[in-house]
């Protein structure tokens, strides 16, 4: 659906350049759900605006189905745009309109006659679940209700593809899930491909099917999100997954076990899939004579299947130790030793 | 009790100069409102990063409004009058006050529909060009509703100095309740008469500035 291919995107002339965008080369494919991770500064703001035109490479094409966005403009690009659409992260809606009427605004774009507009609205509103607020202004809305809007709008000609341009950074915890879970209802539904950008690892869990890592301008890292998780290559994605897989009371919470028990081992296991299933720690204890705290545990469900997480600390002879690890890897649970520093 | 207080004020000229007045002030607070709009509207979309980044135009249209908003009104009726000749063929009267109203008021205003437009939030613009709208919609569908109750507010603003103005132009005969003020006022010692034309000017700079008021109020909808 959306090639990249060796996308450069530079800002200024001389020594005040500045290059936003390297080497980027992606493959996206229809009805995906693509996520694209970074810090601020990282250049995904920029990735994302290639897509639909706001931002022309320097370099390299993009090329969206048949299209290539990059070489197209005029009249031509407006109307590739209107199957490429955008939602924001301050939503962007015009506050002189009400939802009904912000909705309409890309059918009015569009050249939508206003009988056909009015049934349109109406069915997005619906699908979007702002049904009874048609006639309220952006001011009477909450921010999740905004980003409803947001999306009905983004909805309205039927695009391929959706860009979410840190969709829900702006939202509290709850109502970023009721976004997350009404954006994969729509990719579901409506076989949308979307393309989000955040720096928020949960949204990358929750939602997408592959993620690229950004940094300075380059994708450091790209694969399935389960397997990025799991095993995380590079120290930025390192960072990234412990944002989910380890709290800040983790750490409290290792330092303070070191204290209280400095003897024994501190593991960590990860569990992928169908093993977050299976009893291997009742297994572990049944079987070795060690003794077994547990430090922490998570489980993340990710688009694709389960990650989970244990910090167990075991005590007991060392010989034991190893061999209980040994067991673990029988299991196919992944393990590494926390060092005791 | 009105005969008392203003004993020289000849009322039927007085109305008729007051209609002087408030035709002058419409008339050219009208074409000030069209011509500011183009002038504002233009100065946004050259400024750098916009849809019509043009350095040479910006400039041009830039020292054009700097210039007319920095000429003294009074100054810049005199500099007309050969302009207001050619055009009009007199230069008394309330038409022939209309060329230096308007050019002395829509740079004015322009540089204020400058700065509503620039008050506006550029993700809404963003979100507009990533809908895939022509620049044409973006001026009439978003631009100008979005910034509405600043622009109202500068129009406002604008035609109460034009009712100055106004009154100005009539020193040098434009007519309406400047003249009427100037010539039986004040050169024929008749307090009473300026005083009159001046309480009359007064409830037309009230009234505009209650419906700029209400008008502003009732578009904002943040």
């Amino acid at each position: 659906m959306i090639h990249l291919s060796n996308i450069n995107k530079q800002y200024g002339d001389g020594s005040d350049r500045i290059t936003a965008v390297k080497d980027v080369s992606l493959e996206i494919a229809d009805g995906e759900i693509f996520g694209v991770i970074g810090y601020s500064g990282a250049g995904k703001s920029t990735l994302i605006r290639l897509l639909n035109g706001l931002e022309m490479p320097t370099s390299g094409s993009v090329q969206i189905g048949k299209l290539e966005i990059s070489a197209i403009k005029g009249k031509q690009l407006r109307e590739a745009r209107q199957k490429v659409s955008m939602i924001f992260q301050h939503f962007n809606l015009l506050w002189s309109r009400t939802v009904k009427e912000n909705i309409a605004f890309p059918l009015e774009i569009a050249g939508v006659q206003k009988a056909d507009r009015e049934k349109k609205v109406a069915e997005l509103i619906e699908l979007v679940g702002l049904a009874g607020r048609e006639n309220a202004y952006p001011s009477e809305l909450s921010g999740g209700q905004k980003q409803r809007v947001g999306i009905a709008r983004a909805l309205a000609n039927d695009p391929e593809v959706l860009l979410c341009d840190e969709a829900t950074s702006a939202l509290d915890p709850e109502t970023t899930d009721s976004i997350l879970d009404l954006l994969t209802g729509i990719n579901e539904r409506l076989g949308l491909t979307i393309v989000l950008i955040t720096h928020e690892m949960h949204v990358i869990r929750k939602i997408c099917h592959r993620v690229a890592v950004m940094e300075a301008g380059e994708v450091v890292e790209l694969g399935d999100v389960l397997e990025v998780f799991q095993s995380p290559q590079a120290p930025i994605t390192k960072r990234f997954v412990t944002q989910i897989t380890e709290p800040v009371e983790v750490k409290q919470a290792l330092a303070h076990i070191k204290e209280e028990l400095p003897t024994g081992t501190l593991i960590k296991l990860v569990f992928v899939g169908e093993q977050t299933e299976q009893p291997v720690l009742a297994g572990l204890i049944r079987k070795f004579d060690v003794d077994v705290n547990i430090v922490q545990g998570n489980i993340s469900h990710t688009h694709s299947g389960a990650y989970g997480s244990l910090i167990l600390q075991l005590v007991g002879d060392e010989a034991t130790i190893e061999e209980a690890i040994r067991y673990l890897h029988e299991k196919d649970v992944q393990t590494e030793v926390i060092s005791n520093d | 009790m009105i005969e008392t207080l203003f004993p020289n004020v000849d009322w039927p000229k007085m109305w008729e100069a007051t209609v002087e007045t408030i035709y002058m002030t419409a008339l050219s607070t009208f074409f000030t409102l069209v011509i500011g709009l183009v002038l504002g509207v233009l100065l946004f979309l050259s400024s750098p990063g916009q849809l019509w980044a043009n350095k040479f135009a910006n400039v041009v249209t830039g020292a054009f409004v700097n210039i007319f908003r920095s000429i003294p009104f009074i100054i810049l009726i005199i500099l007309l009058i050969p302009f207001t000749k050619f055009l009009l063929g007199t230069i008394r009267g309330p038409d022939a006050a209309m060329p230096a109203l308007i050019i002395g008021a829509a740079p004015f205003y322009g540089r204020m529909v400058l700065i509503a437009l620039q008050e506006i939030d550029k993700g809404v613009i963003e979100a507009a060009k990533s809908m895939g709208a022509k620049t044409r919609t973006i001026i009439f569908k978003v631009l100008l509703p979005e910034s509405m109750p600043a622009l109202i507010s500068g129009i406002t603003v604008t035609s109460i100095a034009l009712v100055g103005y106004t009154a100005m132009a009539g020193i040098i005969g434009a007519g309406g309740l400047g003249t009427l003020a100037f010539l039986d006022g004040f050169q024929r010692n008749r307090g009473d008469v300026t005083l009159a034309a001046t309480i009359i000017i007064l409830i037309i700079v009230f009234i505009i500035q209650f419906i700029g008021d209400f008008a502003a109020r009732k578009m904002d909808k943040r």
